[in-house]
């Protein structure tokens, strides 16, 4: 990670430890008076999000403003976008306002590496998901909540936990990042999902993989279940909705089997009696709603890793007092 | 957090440049000024002692014991970290935030002390003062500091110093505090270029 966060494999371990770290100190605003702080006061980020999402426009919004910065959304709809303008006049545009970071969602896989690559904006790019591809705050965020709850929040405290991603891993940004930020930070991770909706090369990722629910989750500590993106499936990638909860969905009978301390996460939107019994999500062990306020401190302490300084802390060596 | 500033040296004492405090000079300097905190504010209430990470922070806590034999109940310590309040944190690559500690009964009303090692130019104790105003509102706020080496560039002064330390600006002021460093010591170095 130099100026720009398009993937989770831009993240080396220090990377991301700091980023673990710096989101600890975001994560104690929260807790005071007074929700803000002034580093990146007089800069802008623009939130340009081409496909609908609120829940992170709103994050990243949210996490600029408490960094003091000047916040400029940018939806495609109702806005130039749908009138056909590309990319890259887009970006041509955003550059003549003098944005210092764009944080771009972007249905097609791809786009922010174009967007930070192709030498039309100086500003950092932030990938905030693009197409089935990556959403490395997702992951950073995933991570620090398991990091919270099963790492004592320490440096080198995933080593060796093992985190089971459930569900939709084809269609999913979300799994992909978490494997690659996971398996830098010491986890191992396996990925559990009918053999339809595992993608091609699965092989070649840094993981195990499983169509086997019930044997993996005891020995896990950490269940994340993805949702199934329907909106993306254009054929039979399971016979019923009903078999694929049966077997891939996490309810209470397969929550009883978890070990006492394993928690239960989801990226969120969930479809409860899809991926999830409502039961399970509304339990103790789900840090469904502590995911997205960590999401606001950890996509603070990249905005401020990135834009706070001279240039990017992430990767570069620390500086004389 | 693993905190390493680039101040911290790899290995303990080496001893290049002057010691101008060991660790029994320290001791006495703290307790002296744990003494002028306690004289000036009519005893140990509504006491709150903030360091300013990261030697500030075990200076506050060692003067807090200090204050705790004397007066006999513990007054609340933490740290506050200054790093987004800097006014040069545009100019240098983005740093790695120190552990802010606000103690549970907060900073309204009370009155504040803020620690730090080294007195310079002001502008940490500046970046503090911006930093306890998003915070709170403190009744009062005084400073102590372990070394005050002058070339103030702000209108800033400490209330409680344990030595004044007149100092040429290539001089290097290193405070090594047991907690973080293994050891107690004020060193000076000729070379450098200075806090």
């Amino acid at each position: 990670m130099k100026r720009h966060l398009l993937s989770a494999a831009d993240l080396t371990r220090d990377d991301a430890e700091l980023v673990l770290t710096t989101a600890a100190e975001m994560r104690a605003l929260a807790d005071r008076p007074i929700k803000k702080l002034p580093a990146l006061r007089g800069r802008t980020v623009v939130n340009l999000f081409f496909e609908d999402s609120t829940r992170t426009r709103i994050s990243f919004e949210a996490a600029a403003k408490r960094l003091s910065a000047d916040v400029i959304n940018f939806a495609a709809k109702g806005s130039s976008l749908s009138k056909g303008e590309s990319l890259k006049d887009t970006a041509l545009t955003l550059e003549a306002m003098g944005a210092d970071a764009v944080v771009v969602r972007h249905g097609s896989s791809g786009a922010p590496h174009r967007l930070a690559h192709s030498g039309w904006v100086r500003s950092s790019v932030v990938n905030a998901g693009d197409g089935t591809h990556e959403h490395p705050t997702q992951a950073l965020l995933d991570a620090f909540t398991m990091w919270t709850h099963l790492g004592e929040s320490k440096p080198g405290g995933l080593e060796g936990r093992r985190v089971a991603i459930v569900g939709d891993v084809l269609h999913s940004r979300v799994a992909r990042s978490n494997a690659l930020l996971l398996r830098t930070l010491g986890a191992e991770v396996t990925l559990v999902a009918p053999p339809t909706l595992l993608p091609v090369g699965i092989e070649s990722w840094p993981v195990e993989t499983s169509y086997d629910l019930d044997a993996v989750i005891p020995k896990a500590d950490a269940v994340m279940m993805l949702r199934v993106q329907r909106e993306r499936m254009n054929g039979g990638f399971f016979p019923t909705p009903r078999e694929y909860s049966r077997r891939y969905g996490l309810d209470a009978r397969r929550m009883a089997t978890l070990q006492d301390h394993t928690i239960v996460m989801h990226p969120g939107p969930m479809v409860r009696g899809m991926e999830i019994t409502a039961d399970v999500a509304d339990s103790p062990r789900s840090v469904i709603v502590e995911q997205v306020t960590n999401g606001v401190a950890v996509r603070m302490a990249v905005l401020y890793l990135l834009l706070g300084g001279s240039e990017p802390a992430v990767g570069a060596t620390e500086g004389e007092e | 957090m693993t905190a390493s500033p680039s101040e911290t040296p790899e290995s303990p004492p080496s001893s290049d440049g002057r010691t101008v405090l060991d660790d029994r000079d320290i001791a006495r300097a703290l307790t002296r000024i744990a003494h002028e905190i306690l004289e000036r504010n009519r005893g140990g209430r509504d006491l709150v002692l903030l360091g300013i990470p990261s030697r500030g922070v075990p200076l506050a806590r060692r003067i807090a014991e200090r204050i705790a034999a004397v007066e006999g109940f513990d007054v609340p310590v933490g740290s506050l970290d200054v790093t987004m309040y800097r006014d040069d944190l545009r100019l240098k690559p983005a740093r790695t935030l120190m552990p802010t500690d606000i103690p549970a009964g907060g900073v309204d009303g009370k009155v504040v002390v803020l620690v730090d090692d080294v007195l310079f130019s002001g502008r940490t104790i500046r970046s503090a003062l911006d930093a306890l105003n998003d915070v709170g509102r403190p009744a009062a706020v005084r400073l102590a500091v372990l070394v005050d080496r002058g070339h103030r560039e702000l209108p800033i002064r400490a209330d409680f110093v344990g030595k004044n330390l007149p100092t040429s600006l290539v001089e290097r002021v290193k405070v090594r505090v047991a907690d973080t460093d293994g050891v107690d010591a004020v060193t000076i170095e000729g070379e450098g270029d200075g806090q």
